[in-house]
């Protein structure tokens, strides 16, 4: 299980982020943020196909998304 | 459930939103100075040169000590500040109007003289902040403002790739063209970055980082089309790789 956080508000709708999920689960939402821009987002029922994998955190030029991962369990 | 956090924002970036459009490269390129600043411990020691450009005010972004110097300039200042400060850390980010057009004397007798200084250089093809202009690394057929028919091998000259000149001077001991693309190529990016770095902290010389980069707006294209842009138009023309490594010479 992993999921991704995003920072709306330094959010700038660039969408580059949804061109490199894998899981194809990142869309630009409705909604604006105070900057003016339409913010990406993960719908909450697609979290679940979240892979952790952090390419879109790496590509997004604006530091919007963190990424989590849960921790292996120890033996 | 535990969960731990993969990716954050490093420390050293300040926490207030860029001044740069959807989909600029510029927040990418702070983004990975700043991680390797952190992870090579050198965020306390670093000399942040800036320049002139949309990138001029990178001293709001990165959490370092830093100089603002004239347009084309930072590798002279830069020289200034390591020759002084031989325990710091310096390095300069550049776009390539300043380093390939008003600063082309500066970069090249700093990279010949084979100062300890490390460059970031950002290649978005344009002369960005100004809106627009054509900027010694425009290639052929790519309109701007002041080549608006696109420019013209015959009157303009070809694109000038800089990598390839400052990989070919003496001074220089770490010389690499890269690109932001994509998230393989962003990966590549950074190693060259820490590559570049090293060699600096190492006292071996000069380093130089070339960033194929987007400027979607001056493009006047949306972001998406802009990064495939470079996939599919810049980097064929600049070929990705290293153009010089001393630490490898000889070995080959
Ligand atoms: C001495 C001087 N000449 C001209 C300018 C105008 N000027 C400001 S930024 C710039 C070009 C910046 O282009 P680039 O280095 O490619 O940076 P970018 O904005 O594309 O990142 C120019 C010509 C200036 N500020 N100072
Ligand atoms: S971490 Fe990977 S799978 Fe999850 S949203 Fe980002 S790109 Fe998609
Ligand atoms: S890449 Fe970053 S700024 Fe661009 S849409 Fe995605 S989260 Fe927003
Ligand atoms: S004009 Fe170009 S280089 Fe400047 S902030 Fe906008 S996209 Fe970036
Ligand atoms: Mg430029």
């Amino acid at each position: 299980m992993a999921r991704v956080e995003f920072r709306e508000e330094r959010c700038k709708g660039c969408m580059l982020c949804s061109t490199v999920c894998p899981k194809k689960i990142i869309c630009q939402s409705s909604r604006f943020n105070q900057q003016g821009y339409k913010v990406a987002e993960v719908k909450a029922e697609d979290m679940e196909n979240c892979t952790g994998c952090t390419s879109c955190a790496l590509i997004c030029p604006d530091l919007v998304i963190k990424v989590y991962r849960e921790e292996k369990k120890e033996k | 459930m535990s969960e731990k956090l993969v990716f954050d924002a490093p420390e050293i970036m300040i926490d207030r939103p860029t001044h740069y459009c959807p989909g600029c490269h510029h927040g990418v390129a702070h983004r990975l100075v700043g991680e390797v600043l952190t992870e090579m411990g050198l965020v306390d020691d670093t000399l942040c040169v800036g320049s002139i450009g949309c990138s001029v005010f990178i001293y709001n972004y990165l959490d370092v000590d830093a100089v603002e110097a004239p347009h084309g300039r930072a590798p002279a200042v830069a020289t200034g500040l390591k020759r002084a400060h031989k325990d710091k850390f310096v390095f300069t980010y550049q776009g390539d109007g300043d380093l390939a057009s008003i600063g082309l004397a500066e970069i090249v007798h700093a990279a010949n003289r084979g100062e300890k200084i490390s460059v970031v250089f950002v290649n978005n093809t344009v002369y960005g902040m100004t809106g627009g202009q054509m900027a010694p690394t425009t290639l052929v057929g790519q309109k701007s403002t002041t080549c608006p028919d696109g420019r013209c091998a015959d009157e303009h000259g070809q694109a000038i790739r800089m990598s390839e000149i400052i990989g070919g001077l003496g001074g220089t001991a770490y010389c690499e063209r890269v690109s932001l693309d994509s998230v393989k190529n962003i990966r590549r990016a950074k190693k060259a970055l820490r590559k570049a770095f090293e060699m600096q902290i190492n006292g071996t010389g000069f380093g130089f980082v070339e960033m194929l980069s987007a400027c979607p707006t001056n493009w006047k294209m949306d972001p998406v089309s802009a990064n495939t842009r470079i996939t599919e138009e810049m980097i064929p023309y600049f070929p990705l790789g290293v153009f010089k490594d001393v630490t490898k010479d000889g070995e080959e």
